[in-house]
């Protein structure tokens, strides 16, 4: 059951992007669909309508970069009630750190082993 | 004769006009449905691993940045042996959207620029768009935080 509430919700965020893309200017890159993506699910995440996705959806609400914005607010919100103001600044960077530390070493590693096929 | 030529003019343009409405329409249906399908099926790929992860023990915050980091090594895996270029063609926001698509953005471009070198190539290639979202990010959480301060 939560595999089948993964795809589906995780199915219908990429089919809001697909969206964004089809039916907006054609200036719209993967690049700006991606920053919306993160600024979109922080905003949401601040709100508090972000959780009651992942609480029902797992992956599929944590997986598309609008959780990587859940992360970040939550992360700064977290580190404001322990930390006070300076929480602001390094709490959405603690809770996304070990994603984006990943993504460096592996980006890093694959790009200078591997060579583009085309 | 001259009658019947207009005629068949008249329903040509007519046709046309039709398959201009419908054309762009049934374009964003088909993408839509494959972005759903890819895009859920990298999602259910995650559950998959979140719940081994939580099975494990790990907490839930701890199973989620585990399997983050796991797309993320399969997204940049994938890009290396050119196969997320293949799933990027059908799969449309479906492979942009999902944090595979994130670490795609980060090897693609670096791997293509490597002859500029290790530094100006990969180095600075590797955050063409992982750069923006990281900015935006990084400003919107401080922003967050920052009116919470205020607020709480």
């Amino acid at each position: 059951m939560k595999l089948l509430l993964a795809f589906v919700i995780g199915g219908l965020l990429c089919v809001i992007g697909q969206l964004f893309m089809d039916l907006t200017r054609s200036s719209i890159t993967p690049a700006h669909v991606l920053v919306g993506f993160v600024t979109g699910g922080a905003i949401l995440s601040a709100l508090g309508l972000y959780q009651p996705l992942v609480d029902l959806a797992g992956a599929g609400a944590t997986i598309p970069l609008s959780g990587f914005g859940h992360s970040l607010a939550q992360g700064a919100i977290r580190a404001v009630q322990s930390k006070g103001l300076l929480g602001a600044f390094a709490g959405g960077i603690e809770a996304t750190a070990a994603g984006i530390g990943a993504a460096v070493v592996f980006g890093y590693a694959i790009a200078v082993v591997f060579n583009p096929r085309s | 004769m001259n009658l019947e030529q207009q005629r068949q003019q008249e329903m040509q343009k007519e046709y046309h006009v039709l398959v201009e409405q419908i054309k762009p329409k049934t374009r964003v249906l088909r993408n839509c449905i494959l972005a759903f399908l890819v895009g859920g099926f990298i999602c259910l790929i995650g559950q998959i691993f979140l719940q081994i992860y939580l099975g494990q023990g790990m907490g839930e915050r701890e199973a989620a940045a585990a399997t983050a980091t796991t797309m993320v090594f399969l997204g940049a895996f994938l890009t290396g042996l050119g196969i997320y270029d293949v799933i990027g063609k059908y799969g449309g926001a479906g492979s942009i959207v999902p944090i595979t698509g994130f670490a795609n953005s980060i090897v693609a471009p670096a791997m293509e620029f490597k002859r500029e070198g290790f530094v100006f190539g990969v180095g600075a290639r590797l955050f063409t768009i992982a750069g923006p979202v990281l900015v935006y990010g990084f400003l919107i959480s401080a922003l967050i935080g920052i009116i919470f301060y205020l607020i709480r």
